[in-house]
Protein backbone atom coordinates (compact mmCIF):
# COMPACT_ATOMS: atom_id res chain seq x y z
CA UNK A 1 0.00 0.00 0.00
CA UNK A 2 2.79 2.20 0.91
CA UNK A 3 5.08 1.94 -1.60
CA UNK A 4 1.70 1.92 -4.20
CA UNK A 5 0.92 5.66 -2.99
CA UNK A 6 4.72 6.57 -2.95
CA UNK A 7 5.15 5.25 -6.10
CA UNK A 8 2.12 7.14 -7.04
CA UNK A 9 3.48 10.46 -5.82
CA UNK A 10 6.62 10.05 -7.32
CA UNK A 11 4.89 9.77 -10.79
CA UNK A 12 3.27 13.25 -9.84
CA UNK A 13 5.98 14.56 -9.00
CA UNK A 14 7.54 13.92 -12.55
CA UNK A 15 4.20 14.99 -13.80
CA UNK A 16 4.49 18.34 -12.48
CA UNK A 17 7.86 18.76 -13.23
CA UNK A 18 7.40 17.84 -16.60
CA UNK A 19 4.69 20.44 -16.90
CA UNK A 20 6.52 23.24 -15.13
CA UNK A 21 9.97 22.90 -16.32
CA UNK A 22 9.67 23.10 -19.81
CA UNK A 23 7.71 26.70 -19.79
CA UNK A 24 10.45 27.86 -17.53
CA UNK A 25 12.96 26.75 -20.36
CA UNK A 26 10.60 28.96 -22.70
CA UNK A 27 10.16 31.26 -21.25
CA UNK A 28 13.94 32.03 -20.56
CA UNK A 29 14.45 31.37 -24.25
CA UNK A 30 11.77 34.28 -24.66
CA UNK A 31 13.94 36.66 -22.69
CA UNK A 32 16.98 35.35 -23.42
CA UNK A 33 17.08 35.40 -27.04
CA UNK A 34 15.44 38.90 -27.01
CA UNK A 35 18.44 40.26 -24.69
CA UNK A 36 20.96 38.74 -27.07
CA UNK A 37 19.27 40.22 -30.06
CA UNK A 38 18.98 43.48 -27.88
CA UNK A 39 14.99 43.89 -27.29
CA UNK A 40 13.44 43.27 -24.42
CA UNK A 41 11.31 40.29 -24.98
CA UNK A 42 7.54 39.73 -23.64
CA UNK A 43 6.87 42.47 -20.75
CA UNK A 44 3.07 42.40 -20.09
CA UNK A 45 1.70 39.10 -19.80
CA UNK A 46 1.57 38.79 -15.91
CA UNK A 47 2.50 41.96 -15.12
CA UNK A 48 6.30 41.70 -14.36
CA UNK A 49 8.85 41.10 -17.16
CA UNK A 50 6.02 39.04 -19.06
CA UNK A 51 6.61 35.77 -16.80
CA UNK A 52 3.18 34.48 -18.01
CA UNK A 53 3.66 34.60 -21.47
CA UNK A 54 3.35 31.11 -22.51
CA UNK A 55 0.63 30.67 -19.94
CA UNK A 56 -0.90 33.18 -22.40
CA UNK A 57 0.17 31.65 -25.47
CA UNK A 58 -1.47 28.63 -23.88
CA UNK A 59 -4.93 29.70 -23.73
CA UNK A 60 -4.34 31.35 -27.19
CA UNK A 61 -3.92 27.69 -28.86
CA UNK A 62 -6.49 25.83 -26.81
CA UNK A 63 -9.12 28.13 -28.42
CA UNK A 64 -8.16 27.81 -31.21
CA UNK A 65 -9.80 25.37 -34.06
CA UNK A 66 -8.59 21.97 -34.33
CA UNK A 67 -8.26 21.00 -37.99
CA UNK A 68 -7.54 17.95 -39.35
CA UNK A 69 -7.05 18.24 -43.36
CA UNK A 70 -9.16 16.24 -45.49
CA UNK A 71 -7.06 14.21 -47.07
CA UNK A 72 -5.20 13.19 -43.63
CA UNK A 73 -4.96 9.97 -42.18
CA UNK A 74 -6.72 11.31 -39.21
CA UNK A 75 -6.07 8.60 -36.12
CA UNK A 76 -2.53 9.01 -37.01
CA UNK A 77 -2.55 12.72 -37.54
CA UNK A 78 -4.43 12.95 -34.38
CA UNK A 79 -1.91 10.13 -32.21
CA UNK A 80 1.26 11.85 -33.76
CA UNK A 81 1.41 14.80 -31.09
CA UNK A 82 1.36 12.23 -28.23
CA UNK A 83 3.88 9.80 -29.70
CA UNK A 84 6.08 13.43 -29.79
CA UNK A 85 5.80 14.41 -26.20
CA UNK A 86 4.88 11.24 -24.08
CA UNK A 87 8.00 10.06 -24.40
CA UNK A 88 10.26 12.92 -22.53
CA UNK A 89 7.68 11.79 -19.89
CA UNK A 90 8.54 8.56 -19.57
CA UNK A 91 12.33 9.39 -19.71
CA UNK A 92 11.82 12.09 -17.06
CA UNK A 93 11.06 9.41 -14.83
CA UNK A 94 14.21 7.37 -14.76
CA UNK A 95 16.90 10.73 -14.83
CA UNK A 96 17.98 10.55 -11.24
CA UNK A 97 18.35 13.81 -9.28
CA UNK A 98 19.91 13.57 -6.20
CA UNK A 99 21.40 10.92 -4.27
CA UNK A 100 19.52 8.26 -1.91
CA UNK A 101 16.61 7.71 -4.34
CA UNK A 102 16.29 11.09 -5.50
CA UNK A 103 14.22 9.89 -8.64
CA UNK A 104 10.79 9.06 -9.86
CA UNK A 105 12.08 5.05 -10.43
CA UNK A 106 15.91 3.89 -10.86
CA UNK A 107 15.77 1.56 -13.04
CA UNK A 108 19.19 -1.08 -13.74
CA UNK A 109 19.13 -0.39 -17.66
CA UNK A 110 18.50 3.30 -17.05
CA UNK A 111 20.65 4.15 -20.14
CA UNK A 112 19.07 1.61 -22.17
CA UNK A 113 15.77 2.65 -21.22
CA UNK A 114 16.10 6.87 -21.94
CA UNK A 115 18.08 6.50 -25.33
CA UNK A 116 15.38 3.88 -26.44
CA UNK A 117 12.17 6.41 -25.73
CA UNK A 118 13.56 9.33 -26.70
CA UNK A 119 14.41 7.74 -29.93
CA UNK A 120 10.33 7.08 -30.31
CA UNK A 121 10.03 10.98 -29.65
CA UNK A 122 10.99 11.69 -33.04
CA UNK A 123 8.62 9.33 -34.19
CA UNK A 124 6.01 11.71 -33.53
CA UNK A 125 7.55 14.15 -36.40
CA UNK A 126 7.22 10.86 -38.72
CA UNK A 127 4.18 10.50 -38.21
CA UNK A 128 2.92 13.82 -38.28
CA UNK A 129 4.54 14.72 -41.57
CA UNK A 130 3.40 11.05 -43.08
CA UNK A 131 -0.11 11.81 -42.01
CA UNK A 132 -0.92 15.61 -43.00
CA UNK A 133 -1.32 14.73 -46.56
CA UNK A 134 1.27 17.70 -47.66
CA UNK A 135 4.13 17.88 -49.66
CA UNK A 136 6.12 20.00 -46.94
CA UNK A 137 5.16 17.83 -44.12
CA UNK A 138 6.16 14.48 -46.10
CA UNK A 139 9.66 16.81 -46.65
CA UNK A 140 9.86 17.96 -42.90
CA UNK A 141 9.13 14.01 -41.70
CA UNK A 142 11.78 12.54 -44.22
CA UNK A 143 14.22 14.73 -42.93
CA UNK A 144 13.51 14.35 -39.39
CA UNK A 145 14.31 10.41 -40.35
CA UNK A 146 17.47 11.20 -41.70
CA UNK A 147 18.34 13.05 -38.81
CA UNK A 148 17.30 10.84 -36.61
CA UNK A 149 19.16 7.89 -38.78
CA UNK A 150 22.06 9.93 -38.51
CA UNK A 151 22.44 11.43 -34.63
CA UNK A 152 21.30 8.43 -33.02
CA UNK A 153 24.42 6.54 -33.90
CA UNK A 154 26.83 9.41 -32.41
CA UNK A 155 24.32 9.83 -29.49
CA UNK A 156 24.74 5.84 -28.54
CA UNK A 157 28.51 5.36 -29.14
CA UNK A 158 28.82 8.61 -26.95
CA UNK A 159 26.30 7.10 -24.48
CA UNK A 160 28.59 4.01 -24.35
CA UNK A 161 31.59 5.63 -24.13
CA UNK A 162 30.37 6.65 -20.23
CA UNK A 163 28.74 2.98 -19.57
CA UNK A 164 31.77 1.65 -20.38
CA UNK A 165 33.62 3.96 -17.99
CA UNK A 166 31.42 3.28 -15.10
CA UNK A 167 31.07 -0.28 -15.75
CA UNK A 168 27.23 0.45 -15.24
CA UNK A 169 24.11 1.06 -17.61
CA UNK A 170 22.42 2.48 -14.57
CA UNK A 171 22.01 5.83 -14.15
CA UNK A 172 22.17 5.74 -10.49
CA UNK A 173 25.12 3.55 -11.04
CA UNK A 174 26.99 5.51 -13.35
CA UNK A 175 26.35 8.44 -10.80
CA UNK A 176 27.80 6.49 -8.21
CA UNK A 177 30.69 5.67 -10.06
CA UNK A 178 31.36 9.41 -10.90
CA UNK A 179 34.73 11.00 -9.90
CA UNK A 180 35.75 14.43 -11.26
CA UNK A 181 38.37 13.93 -13.32
CA UNK A 182 35.89 12.17 -15.65
CA UNK A 183 34.56 15.44 -16.96
CA UNK A 184 37.83 15.98 -18.76
CA UNK A 185 38.17 12.58 -19.98
CA UNK A 186 34.67 12.36 -21.33
CA UNK A 187 34.30 15.56 -22.53
CA UNK A 188 34.81 15.45 -26.35
CA UNK A 189 31.69 12.46 -25.34
CA UNK A 190 30.06 14.95 -23.70
CA UNK A 191 29.94 17.31 -26.76
CA UNK A 192 29.23 14.55 -29.39
CA UNK A 193 25.84 13.29 -27.23
CA UNK A 194 24.99 17.12 -26.33
CA UNK A 195 25.14 18.00 -30.04
CA UNK A 196 23.51 15.19 -31.92
CA UNK A 197 21.06 15.53 -28.86
CA UNK A 198 20.24 18.95 -30.35
CA UNK A 199 20.23 17.46 -33.66
CA UNK A 200 17.29 15.00 -32.59
CA UNK A 201 15.82 17.64 -30.94
CA UNK A 202 15.59 19.54 -34.45
CA UNK A 203 16.71 22.61 -32.71
CA UNK A 204 18.86 25.12 -34.41
CA UNK A 205 21.33 24.92 -35.94
CA UNK A 206 20.26 21.56 -36.99
CA UNK A 207 16.53 22.57 -37.27
CA UNK A 208 15.88 21.42 -41.30
CA UNK A 209 12.91 19.33 -40.58
CA UNK A 210 10.94 22.75 -40.00
CA UNK A 211 12.84 24.99 -41.89
CA UNK A 212 10.13 27.85 -41.90
CA UNK A 213 12.23 29.51 -44.88
CA UNK A 214 12.17 26.14 -47.29
CA UNK A 215 9.67 23.50 -45.91
CA UNK A 216 6.74 26.06 -44.10
CA UNK A 217 7.16 24.74 -40.64
CA UNK A 218 7.81 20.44 -41.77
CA UNK A 219 5.89 17.92 -40.31
CA UNK A 220 3.86 20.60 -38.37
CA UNK A 221 2.43 22.37 -41.15
CA UNK A 222 -1.02 21.36 -40.78
CA UNK A 223 -1.26 20.99 -37.55
CA UNK A 224 -3.30 23.84 -35.20
CA UNK A 225 -4.18 24.86 -31.70
CA UNK A 226 -3.55 22.38 -28.84
CA UNK A 227 -1.68 19.95 -31.31
CA UNK A 228 0.20 22.33 -32.46
CA UNK A 229 0.96 23.57 -28.90
CA UNK A 230 1.75 19.86 -27.81
CA UNK A 231 4.81 19.85 -30.58
CA UNK A 232 6.15 22.73 -29.22
CA UNK A 233 5.87 21.80 -25.72
CA UNK A 234 7.73 18.18 -26.49
CA UNK A 235 10.50 20.66 -27.96
CA UNK A 236 11.29 21.91 -24.76
CA UNK A 237 10.50 18.93 -23.06
CA UNK A 238 13.20 17.45 -25.11
CA UNK A 239 15.30 20.20 -23.89
CA UNK A 240 14.92 19.69 -20.80
CA UNK A 241 15.51 15.41 -21.15
CA UNK A 242 18.88 16.30 -22.97
CA UNK A 243 20.52 18.97 -21.04
CA UNK A 244 19.15 16.53 -17.86
CA UNK A 245 20.51 13.52 -19.39
CA UNK A 246 24.03 15.24 -20.74
CA UNK A 247 24.06 16.57 -17.08
CA UNK A 248 23.90 13.30 -15.34
CA UNK A 249 26.00 11.18 -17.86
CA UNK A 250 29.28 13.93 -18.54
CA UNK A 251 28.96 16.46 -15.39
CA UNK A 252 28.69 14.38 -12.57
CA UNK A 253 24.50 15.14 -12.17
CA UNK A 254 24.45 15.46 -8.16
CA UNK A 255 28.07 15.68 -8.17
CA UNK A 256 29.56 18.92 -6.34
CA UNK A 257 30.04 20.63 -3.24
CA UNK A 258 27.78 19.70 0.26
CA UNK A 259 26.35 17.00 -2.65
CA UNK A 260 24.75 15.03 0.30
CA UNK A 261 22.14 17.78 1.07
CA UNK A 262 22.03 19.68 -2.05
CA UNK A 263 22.43 17.15 -5.03
CA UNK A 264 19.27 18.16 -6.15
CA UNK A 265 20.23 21.31 -6.74
CA UNK A 266 23.62 20.46 -8.49
CA UNK A 267 21.15 18.56 -10.91
CA UNK A 268 18.90 21.27 -11.74
CA UNK A 269 21.91 23.95 -11.95
CA UNK A 270 24.05 21.77 -14.49
CA UNK A 271 20.65 21.06 -16.36
CA UNK A 272 19.36 24.62 -16.57
CA UNK A 273 23.06 26.10 -17.80
CA UNK A 274 23.37 23.52 -20.60
CA UNK A 275 19.42 24.85 -21.21
CA UNK A 276 20.73 28.30 -21.77
CA UNK A 277 23.59 26.58 -23.92
CA UNK A 278 20.68 25.29 -25.93
CA UNK A 279 18.93 28.63 -26.38
CA UNK A 280 22.30 30.49 -26.52
CA UNK A 281 23.41 28.26 -29.65
CA UNK A 282 19.87 29.33 -31.06
CA UNK A 283 20.75 33.03 -30.94
CA UNK A 284 24.20 33.02 -32.18
CA UNK A 285 24.19 30.01 -35.12
CA UNK A 286 22.05 30.40 -38.98
CA UNK A 287 20.62 27.11 -39.54
CA UNK A 288 23.08 24.27 -41.91
CA UNK A 289 22.08 23.07 -44.90
CA UNK A 290 20.87 19.27 -45.19
CA UNK A 291 23.87 18.20 -47.02
CA UNK A 292 26.09 20.00 -44.38
CA UNK A 293 24.13 18.13 -41.61
CA UNK A 294 24.75 15.07 -42.97
CA UNK A 295 28.55 15.50 -43.35
CA UNK A 296 28.40 16.76 -39.86
CA UNK A 297 27.16 13.38 -38.34
CA UNK A 298 28.94 11.19 -40.33
CA UNK A 299 32.59 12.94 -40.80
CA UNK A 300 32.55 14.35 -37.26
CA UNK A 301 30.68 13.08 -34.78
CA UNK A 302 31.01 9.63 -35.77
CA UNK A 303 34.51 9.28 -35.63
CA UNK A 304 34.77 11.65 -32.96
CA UNK A 305 32.96 9.12 -30.79
CA UNK A 306 34.70 6.34 -32.01
CA UNK A 307 37.92 8.11 -30.69
CA UNK A 308 36.26 8.88 -27.27
CA UNK A 309 34.85 5.11 -27.23
CA UNK A 310 38.46 3.94 -27.81
CA UNK A 311 40.46 6.58 -25.44
CA UNK A 312 37.59 5.41 -22.49
CA UNK A 313 38.65 2.09 -23.39
CA UNK A 314 42.29 2.30 -23.05
CA UNK A 315 42.27 4.30 -19.89
CA UNK A 316 39.84 2.26 -18.50
CA UNK A 317 42.52 -0.59 -19.10
CA UNK A 318 45.29 1.45 -18.00
CA UNK A 319 44.04 2.29 -14.30
CA UNK A 320 42.32 -1.27 -13.76
CA UNK B 1 36.09 20.69 -33.95
CA UNK B 2 36.36 21.32 -38.15
CA UNK B 3 34.47 24.43 -38.81
CA UNK B 4 31.88 23.94 -41.35
CA UNK B 5 33.11 25.59 -44.97
CA UNK B 6 29.77 28.64 -45.06
CA UNK B 7 29.36 28.41 -41.70
CA UNK B 8 32.42 29.55 -40.48
CA UNK B 9 33.02 32.00 -42.78
CA UNK B 10 29.79 33.47 -42.16
CA UNK B 11 30.95 34.07 -38.60
CA UNK B 12 34.24 35.43 -39.08
CA UNK B 13 32.69 37.98 -40.92
CA UNK B 14 30.02 38.77 -38.54
CA UNK B 15 32.25 38.84 -35.47
CA UNK B 16 35.03 41.67 -37.94
CA UNK B 17 32.01 43.65 -38.40
CA UNK B 18 31.22 43.76 -34.57
CA UNK B 19 34.96 44.48 -34.13
CA UNK B 20 35.12 47.86 -35.72
CA UNK B 21 32.16 48.34 -33.11
CA UNK B 22 32.12 46.82 -29.97
CA UNK B 23 36.04 47.01 -29.41
CA UNK B 24 36.31 42.98 -29.34
CA UNK B 25 39.65 41.29 -28.83
CA UNK B 26 41.66 39.50 -31.32
CA UNK B 27 42.73 40.75 -34.38
CA UNK B 28 42.05 39.13 -37.92
CA UNK B 29 39.67 36.96 -39.21
CA UNK B 30 41.50 34.39 -40.54
CA UNK B 31 43.75 31.56 -38.97
CA UNK B 32 43.96 30.81 -35.04
CA UNK B 33 42.30 27.71 -34.33
CA UNK B 34 39.60 26.07 -35.74
CA UNK B 35 35.95 27.21 -34.80
CA UNK B 36 37.16 30.21 -33.83
CA UNK B 37 34.44 32.25 -35.73
CA UNK B 38 31.98 30.16 -34.38
CA UNK B 39 33.33 31.28 -30.74
CA UNK B 40 33.28 34.53 -31.77
CA UNK B 41 30.12 34.16 -32.67
CA UNK B 42 28.86 33.26 -29.09
CA UNK B 43 30.76 35.82 -27.46
CA UNK B 44 28.80 38.51 -29.70
CA UNK B 45 25.18 37.07 -28.51
CA UNK B 46 26.68 36.73 -25.16
CA UNK B 47 28.02 40.25 -24.93
CA UNK B 48 25.02 41.71 -26.48
CA UNK B 49 22.38 40.12 -23.69
CA UNK B 50 24.68 42.06 -21.54
CA UNK B 51 24.26 45.09 -22.74
CA UNK B 52 20.99 47.49 -22.22
CA UNK B 53 18.18 46.42 -24.82
CA UNK B 54 17.48 48.97 -27.57
CA UNK B 55 13.99 48.41 -27.12
CA UNK B 56 11.83 51.80 -26.66
CA UNK B 57 8.89 51.07 -24.27
CA UNK B 58 6.48 53.29 -26.38
CA UNK B 59 3.29 53.25 -25.02
CA UNK B 60 4.59 52.94 -21.23
CA UNK B 61 7.27 55.86 -22.35
CA UNK B 62 7.06 58.59 -24.48
CA UNK B 63 9.72 58.86 -27.17
CA UNK B 64 12.14 61.91 -26.81
CA UNK B 65 11.32 63.06 -30.29
CA UNK B 66 13.85 65.40 -32.40
CA UNK B 67 12.65 69.27 -31.62
CA UNK B 68 12.06 69.38 -35.82
CA UNK B 69 9.78 65.72 -35.90
CA UNK B 70 6.90 66.43 -38.42
CA UNK B 71 4.43 65.25 -36.88
CA UNK B 72 1.34 66.84 -38.13
CA UNK B 73 0.69 70.28 -39.01
CA UNK B 74 -0.57 72.92 -36.51
CA UNK B 75 -2.19 75.94 -37.77
CA UNK B 76 -2.17 79.53 -36.25
CA UNK B 77 -5.25 80.41 -37.35
CA UNK B 78 -4.63 84.22 -36.01
CA UNK B 79 -1.75 84.41 -38.34
CA UNK B 80 -3.97 83.38 -41.50
CA UNK B 81 -4.80 85.69 -44.40
CA UNK B 82 -6.19 82.91 -46.41
CA UNK B 83 -3.85 84.08 -49.42
CA UNK B 84 -4.52 80.31 -50.24
CA UNK B 85 -0.62 79.91 -51.41
CA UNK B 86 -0.83 76.34 -48.68
CA UNK B 87 -3.85 74.91 -50.91
CA UNK B 88 -2.26 75.37 -53.75
CA UNK B 89 1.05 74.21 -53.57
CA UNK B 90 -0.09 71.16 -51.74
CA UNK B 91 0.94 68.46 -54.17
CA UNK B 92 -1.83 65.86 -53.07
CA UNK B 93 -3.94 68.86 -52.50
CA UNK B 94 -5.36 68.01 -49.16
CA UNK B 95 -6.08 71.33 -47.15
CA UNK B 96 -9.38 72.81 -47.38
CA UNK B 97 -10.01 76.67 -46.96
CA UNK B 98 -13.04 78.32 -47.29
CA UNK B 99 -12.99 82.18 -46.43
CA UNK B 100 -15.43 85.37 -47.12
CA UNK B 101 -15.03 89.06 -47.82
CA UNK B 102 -15.85 91.15 -45.02
CA UNK B 103 -15.98 94.98 -45.19
CA UNK B 104 -15.03 96.99 -42.46
CA UNK B 105 -16.29 100.77 -42.38
CA UNK B 106 -14.36 103.26 -43.29
CA UNK B 107 -12.28 105.09 -40.50
CA UNK B 108 -12.12 108.38 -42.43
CA UNK B 109 -14.70 110.01 -44.73
CA UNK B 110 -12.60 110.88 -47.02
CA UNK B 111 -11.71 106.85 -47.61
CA UNK B 112 -12.88 104.27 -49.26
CA UNK B 113 -14.36 101.11 -47.19
CA UNK B 114 -11.74 98.04 -46.81
CA UNK B 115 -12.24 94.52 -47.44
CA UNK B 116 -10.59 91.86 -45.53
CA UNK B 117 -11.06 87.97 -45.70
CA UNK B 118 -12.09 85.79 -42.85
CA UNK B 119 -11.62 82.42 -42.51
CA UNK B 120 -14.67 80.13 -42.55
CA UNK B 121 -12.64 76.53 -42.86
CA UNK B 122 -9.24 75.24 -42.92
CA UNK B 123 -8.77 71.40 -42.97
CA UNK B 124 -5.96 69.36 -43.54
CA UNK B 125 -6.98 65.80 -44.60
CA UNK B 126 -3.88 63.83 -42.89
CA UNK B 127 -5.14 60.63 -44.69
CA UNK B 128 -4.38 62.13 -47.99
CA UNK B 129 -1.00 64.13 -46.39
CA UNK B 130 2.30 63.03 -47.11
CA UNK B 131 4.24 65.57 -45.14
CA UNK B 132 6.28 66.89 -47.24
CA UNK B 133 5.77 70.35 -45.61
CA UNK B 134 5.53 72.65 -48.73
CA UNK B 135 2.71 74.41 -46.94
CA UNK B 136 4.64 75.30 -44.04
CA UNK B 137 7.73 76.32 -45.80
CA UNK B 138 5.47 78.38 -48.44
CA UNK B 139 2.93 80.49 -46.01
CA UNK B 140 4.33 83.73 -46.15
CA UNK B 141 2.46 84.78 -42.67
CA UNK B 142 3.89 81.60 -40.39
CA UNK B 143 0.22 80.68 -39.90
CA UNK B 144 1.62 76.74 -40.10
CA UNK B 145 3.93 75.48 -37.95
CA UNK B 146 5.44 71.32 -37.41
CA UNK B 147 4.50 69.84 -34.53
CA UNK B 148 6.29 66.85 -32.80
CA UNK B 149 2.44 65.57 -31.93
CA UNK B 150 1.83 61.86 -33.69
CA UNK B 151 -0.89 59.98 -31.43
CA UNK B 152 -3.58 61.00 -33.83
CA UNK B 153 -4.63 57.98 -35.11
CA UNK B 154 -8.58 57.00 -35.92
CA UNK B 155 -10.65 54.04 -36.79
CA UNK B 156 -12.15 55.65 -39.89
CA UNK B 157 -10.20 57.03 -42.59
CA UNK B 158 -12.58 60.24 -42.53
CA UNK B 159 -11.61 60.92 -39.03
CA UNK B 160 -8.47 61.77 -40.45
CA UNK B 161 -9.51 65.02 -42.07
CA UNK B 162 -9.13 67.73 -39.40
CA UNK B 163 -10.60 71.04 -38.60
CA UNK B 164 -9.22 73.87 -37.33
CA UNK B 165 -10.20 73.89 -33.71
CA UNK B 166 -7.94 70.80 -33.97
CA UNK B 167 -5.46 72.42 -36.19
CA UNK B 168 -5.32 75.18 -33.60
CA UNK B 169 -5.13 73.47 -30.77
CA UNK B 170 -1.91 71.44 -32.38
CA UNK B 171 0.04 74.80 -32.18
CA UNK B 172 0.09 74.27 -28.01
CA UNK B 173 2.43 71.67 -28.72
CA UNK B 174 4.49 73.28 -31.51
CA UNK B 175 8.32 73.58 -29.72
CA UNK B 176 9.61 77.17 -29.69
CA UNK B 177 11.93 77.81 -32.60
CA UNK B 178 16.03 76.52 -31.74
CA UNK B 179 17.24 79.97 -30.31
CA UNK B 180 20.24 81.33 -33.12
CA UNK B 181 24.29 80.61 -33.18
CA UNK B 182 26.04 82.53 -30.54
CA UNK B 183 27.19 84.60 -33.58
CA UNK B 184 24.12 85.26 -35.73
CA UNK B 185 22.98 88.02 -36.77
CA UNK B 186 20.18 90.11 -34.60
CA UNK B 187 16.09 88.73 -35.63
CA UNK B 188 15.26 91.69 -38.28
CA UNK B 189 12.07 92.99 -35.13
CA UNK B 190 14.67 92.65 -32.14
CA UNK B 191 17.24 94.88 -34.37
CA UNK B 192 14.59 97.57 -35.44
CA UNK B 193 12.94 97.81 -31.68
CA UNK B 194 16.32 98.28 -30.54
CA UNK B 195 17.21 101.01 -33.23
CA UNK B 196 13.79 102.51 -31.98
CA UNK B 197 14.70 101.93 -28.31
CA UNK B 198 18.43 103.19 -28.70
CA UNK B 199 17.13 106.75 -30.47
CA UNK B 200 14.27 107.56 -28.11
CA UNK B 201 17.02 107.09 -25.30
CA UNK B 202 19.90 109.27 -26.82
CA UNK B 203 17.04 111.93 -27.26
CA UNK B 204 16.21 111.98 -23.63
CA UNK B 205 19.67 111.83 -22.79
CA UNK B 206 20.61 115.03 -24.96
CA UNK B 207 17.22 116.55 -22.85
CA UNK B 208 18.33 115.75 -19.92
CA UNK B 209 21.87 117.42 -20.54
CA UNK B 210 21.09 120.47 -21.60
CA UNK B 211 20.91 123.11 -18.84
CA UNK B 212 17.14 124.24 -18.08
CA UNK B 213 15.78 127.57 -18.40
CA UNK B 214 17.92 127.27 -22.28
CA UNK B 215 16.05 126.70 -25.54
CA UNK B 216 17.48 123.29 -26.97
CA UNK B 217 19.07 125.17 -30.21
CA UNK B 218 17.48 122.77 -32.80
Amino acid sequence: MITALEALLRCLAVLVVFLTFPLVIGQTEHKVMAHMQGRLGPMYAGGFHGWAQLVADGVKFAQKEDIVPAGADRRVFQLAPAVALLPYLLVLIAIPVGPGGFVGQALDAGLFFVLAVMGVGVLGSLMAGWASANKFSLLGGIRSAAQLLAYELPMLLAAASVAMAAGSVSLTGILGAFHWWWVPWQIVGGFVFFTAGLAELQRPPFDMPVADSEIIFGAYTEYTGLRFALFLLSEYAGILVLCALTAVLFLGGWHGPLSADLGWLWTLLKTFALAFVVIWLRVTYPRLREDQLMRFAWIVLIPLALAQLALTGIVKVVIS
Amino acid sequence: MPPLPSGSADHSGRADHTHQHGGSAGSGSSGGFPGRGLAKGLAVTLRTMTRRSVTHQYPDAQPELPPRSRGVIALLEENCTVCMLCARECPDWCIYIDSHKETLPAVDPNARARTRNVLDRFAIDFSLCMYCGICIEVCPFDALFWSPEFEYAETDIHELTHEREKLREWMWTVPPPPALDPSAEEPKEIAAARKAADKLAAAEAAAAAMPPGEEPTL
